[in-house]
């Protein structure tokens, strides 16, 4: 696989500064606040995703910073320089649509040679980047067909490729792996990084899927209501949440609170709990534990998740992941069981 | 909903005879332009193009295809641009009193077309004239353009709904700035439908008769207004139906070409949308 043509330029003075910079960053849509004023900066080569429900503003800094949107107050900058008031097509970046908006009318082809035209790109060379970027994305044999005779999939990839043809300085990918069915996106996730990695360009990927930013990106950012909650590696994120938000937000856990939380911790305040850190058996020395009845147990494939009611607290519930083969992975609804965990496994969460 | 065979059949014959009634008569048009006789008759004795000659030599029906030609091109165009535009600021812009101008613009399909026609006279008589601008070729076209507005407006604003904004981002995406936005994305997205929308407009004026009637000075004679004018007259008549025939034909075709075009159109979004789907 070839990608020399498509990947950055050798390293330079640009490099020390932030590939995207962002100061004050705030949008309304009327009376809608969609983005309140954010700082936000994007290291060079980094694979960046901005992650959040649906309605978080996350979609919105996307199309800020790709100039589909002005910005109601602060800065953009690309590379140290200012954009805030470029029109898109004066900006170095370029965009995979969610719907990957190919042109109906035009070849995959044609639709990848499109933006190399408008460059001025000389024919003969034009030709040779087109050849490369379907190369790069293995489907160099559908050159001709239109993206009506594509698979969803298929399709994807030309997005990409029509991007990445221009070299841009960011690739920006708004929820690009949204249409596809679980199995094909777990594959496009694999490629998507791999490509990244070899052409070295920044990559801003939003998505509302966690699992997909955390297998992906170097860092994230974790939106809610239009405000930045977090900004740190997967495992800052997982292991360190910032908020409430956060915590509940990536992967499920136990917030556990009130006197459920005091007598486990021995502090009433806010703490996490990840389920998978959950044993059935009895407490060794350096673990916690608390004792209860099954309420829920529901086989998930690679184990049984039990949802314990501890004694004492009927209120509350504990969740558990339990790994098939290991001790209490065969429990049903209804029978006793004994949890226990690392007493490092809980930590404290700031509430919202 | 199904219905039982009896209800079935009784629709078919009443779909039968109400397209009868409004064919035969046509066709009894068409017919009889080709009659040698001077005078209708039925059943035809004998055939003859000799009607299509003399209708062709006829000073008077030239002259009048050649005015409504004119006034049906300029009303046309004159709809292209400002129907197209309003469609444009309807569909894509959110602005005060927008449902208000759009039910303006609607609105002269709707009325009868002798208000137009009066309203029109009224307005040339009382203030153009006494400024110089008489009665004639150009109030036709003004007048036609009131409705032939309609028909490009209602076509590209429904094509503009559907439109993917995405496709024209992602074109500035690339780098087309927007003039080549709107020639290379946008216009090629509705271009059917404009088309389609120009074509109705000119059948439209073409065999207008009303609205004419008023604003057309004295001498001025459309196609439809001359054989309005001529039907009366024995030695005319048989002319009158080679005319008619012509007009069945000239409004027909366009208007048979824009349903092919928006049906071409909407038979491929919808296969795409299947792929999609699929």
């Amino acid at each position: 696989m070839t990608t020399s043509a498509i990947s950055a330029g050798p390293a330079s003075t640009a490099e020390a500064l932030p590939a995207i910079s962002l100061r004050g960053l705030g949008k309304s849509f009327g009376n809608v606040h969609a983005v309140h004023e954010l700082d936000l900066e994007i290291r060079q080569g980094e694979f960046f995703s901005l992650l959040g429900p649906s309605g978080s503003g996350k979609t919105t800094v996307l199309r800020l910073i790709a100039g589909f949107e002005l910005p109601t107050t602060g800065t953009i900058r690309l590379g140290g320089t200012d954009v805030t008031r470029s029109a898109p097509f004066e900006r170095n970046v370029n965009t995979v649509f969610q719907d990957y908006a190919l042109f109906p009318h035009l070849t995959v082809a044609k639709n990848v040679e499109y933006g190399l035209k408008l460059h001025g790109v000389p024919t003969a060379e034009r030709k040779a980047r087109v050849a490369e970027a379907l190369e790069m994305i293995r489907l160099p044999q559908i050159a001709d067909r239109l993206p009506s005779q594509l698979s969803g999939g298929q399709r994807q990839r030309v997005a990409l490729a029509r991007a990445l043809v221009l070299r841009p300085e960011v690739l920006l990918l708004d929820e690009p792996l949204g249409a596809l069915d679980k199995q094909l996106r777990e594959q496009m996730q694999i490629e998507l990084k791999q490509i990244q990695r070899e052409v070295g360009i920044t990559f801003v990927f939003v998505t509302h899927d966690q699992e997909e930013a955390l297998t992906l990106s170097d860092r994230v950012a974790v939106f809610n209501e239009g405000k930045i909650q977090q900004v740190g590696s997967p495992e800052d994120l997982y292991q360190r949440p910032a908020t409430e938000f956060v915590a509940g937000f990536l992967g499920s856990t136990n917030l556990l609170e009130g006197r459920l939380a005091a007598a486990i911790t021995g502090s009433d305040a806010l703490s996490s709990l990840r389920p998978e850190r959950v044993r059935v058996g009895a407490p060794a020395a350096h673990e916690r534990g608390v004792a209860g009845l099954v309420s829920e147990s529901v086989f998930t494939g690679p184990g049984r998740r039990l949802v314990v009611a501890p004694d004492g607290f009927p209120e509350h519930t504990l969740l558990a992941e339990v790994p098939h083969g290991a001790p209490g992975s065969t429990l049903q609804r209804g029978e006793r069981v004994q949890l226990a965990w690392p007493a490092d496994a809980v930590y404290t969460v700031p509430r919202d | 909903m199904r219905f039982s065979s009896l209800s079935k059949n009784t629709l078919r014959a009443l779909t039968a005879l109400i397209m009868a009634a409004v064919y035969v008569p046509l066709a009894l048009v068409i017919m009889n332009s080709f009659n040698a006789a001077t005078s209708s008759t039925f059943p035809v004795q004998e055939f003859s193009t000799k009607w299509w000659v003399a209708a062709w030599h006829n000073e008077g029906v030239r002259e009048a295809l050649w005015t409504s030609v004119k006034v049906a091109f300029w009303a046309t165009l004159i709809a292209l641009i400002l129907g197209s535009m309003v469609a444009f600021a309807l569909a894509r812009y959110r602005f005060f009193g927008r449902n208000t101008v759009n039910l303006l613009v609607v609105l002269p399909i709707a009325l009868p077309g002798i208000v137009t026609g009066v309203a029109f006279s009224n307005t040339f008589k009382n203030v153009f004239e006494p400024l110089g601008i008489n009665l004639g070729l150009f109030s036709i076209i003004v007048g036609h353009a009131t409705f032939c507005i309609v028909m490009v407006f209602n076509n590209v604003q429904a094509r503009l709904g559907q439109m993917n904004r995405g496709l024209e981002e992602a074109a500035m995406d690339m780098g087309a700035n927007v003039f080549r936005t709107f020639f290379q994305v946008t216009f090629p997205g509705f271009r059917a439908a404009f088309v389609a929308g120009a074509l109705l407009a000119f059948a439209l004026s073409f065999d207008e008769v009303v609205v004419t009637t008023f604003t057309a000075a004295p001498g001025t004679e459309t196609l439809p207004i001359w054989i309005y004018n001529n039907m009366a007259r024995p030695n005319q008549a048989p002319v009158v139906n080679v005319i008619a025939a012509v007009l069945i034909i000239v409004s027909m075709i366009p208007v048979y070409l824009s349903q092919r075009l928006t049906g071409a159109d909407q038979l491929e979004r919808k296969a795409s949308k299947q792929k999609q789907a699929a």
